[in-house]
């Protein structure tokens, strides 16, 4: 499958998405500068973390109007499915692909840490391969995460099942302790109406090699990849099992 | 002409930057202070001289790029 990883002025965090697409998962990724017109190929479309345009103005403000962007745009409006990372999520907020904004933490402070994600729907592509109850330990480095939005689009999400992650304690309980950002109903990650866009604060591309003390990244990667490649080659049913037949 | 935009956090909106200047200005003493909000204030130099133009464009920059209206509010204007 062919990932494509933005690349705005400031995105730093966009080598360490082709490495674990590419050097881990073996997929074919390439990285696309925020000024070319075309997505070519791509399959699937990553924007990573950083600090596009040094968060000038507001976070993912002004990366929003890259060129790229309205390629990515149509990519998403033809059903593409499109991951958002921290930056990205950010990006993607601003750019209206996703409801809600990002905003200073609320305790105003840069938390670089791990936190405990729950996965609270196996419906999107970027969740149908993680294990239900699976709580997922990722890295998260941000000023800017506290995820909010307003009641009505609280509700909408709550009750389109598009709160994809929850910040949780280590024993999965949604607490004020295990949330790091402030975000309303510690809402780590979400997706749009037609579930092929979405983004989340923590990053994923960061654990997905056991050396680095933790894989659990891979899951989120690993549905992608699942759904891109339903999507190409739909299963067959299986064949019915042939009688066996006594040769006595 | 010259545009004078204040941005400023929605009152639903989170501010503990606003929260935390309320606090040090209590800290140093100041009596009767209140809930304070911080924002952003923009100067844009204009070329051209038809008020109604620019804020007409002012108007659509602030609610395009300059502000963002899930968070933000936005005043201004044009001298």
């Amino acid at each position: 499958m062919n990932f494509v990883v933005l690349q705005f002025p400031a995105s730093n965090c966009d080598q360490d998405a082709v490495h674990a697409l590419r050097n881990v998962l073996g997929q074919s990724a390439r990285l696309l500068w925020h000024k070319e017109h075309s997505l070519g190929d791509a399959d699937a479309v990553i924007i990573p973390g950083g600090f596009s345009y040094g968060d000038y103005l507001r976070t993912g403000a002004i990366a929003r109007f890259s060129p790229v962007m309205q390629a990515v745009q149509a990519f998403a409006a033809n059903g593409g499915p499109v991951l958002g990372i921290c930056n990205g999520f950010q990006i993607l907020c601003e750019a209206g692909l996703l409801p809600g904004a990002l905003i200073r933490n609320r305790s105003l402070q840069f938390r670089c840490e791990s936190v405990f994600v729950k996965t609270l729907t196996a419906d999107s592509p970027f969740t149908n391969r993680v294990p239900a109850d699976k709580l997922l330990r990722l890295p998260i480095a941000h000023g800017e995460g506290c995820y909010f939005a307003d009641e009505s689009t609280l509700a909408t999400l709550r009750t389109e099942n598009r709160i994809l992650w929850r910040y949780v304690d280590e024993q999965g309980q949604a607490t004020e302790l295990s949330n790091p950002n402030g975000s309303l109903e510690n809402i780590a990650g979400i997706c749009n109406e037609g579930r092929n866009v979405a983004g989340l604060m923590p990053h994923p591309e960061r654990v997905c090699e056991s050396i680095l003390g933790c894989d659990d990244g891979r899951w989120i990667f690993e549905s992608l990849i699942h759904f891109l490649t339903e999507k190409a080659a739909p299963a067959k049913p299986e064949p019915l099992p042939e009688l066996a037949v006594s040769d006595r | 002409m010259k545009a004078k935009i204040i941005i400023t956090p929605k009152k639903a909106v989170l501010d503990p930057q606003g929260k935390t200047v309320q606090n040090a200005l209590a800290q140093m003493g100041y009596p009767g202070v209140g809930a304070v909000h911080v924002g952003k204030y923009l100067e844009i130099e204009l070329a051209g001289a038809d008020r109604e133009t620019a804020r007409r464009q002012i108007d659509e920059a602030c609610h395009k790029l300059l502000s963002n209206p899930v968070i933000e509010d936005y005043r201004f204007e044009i001298e």
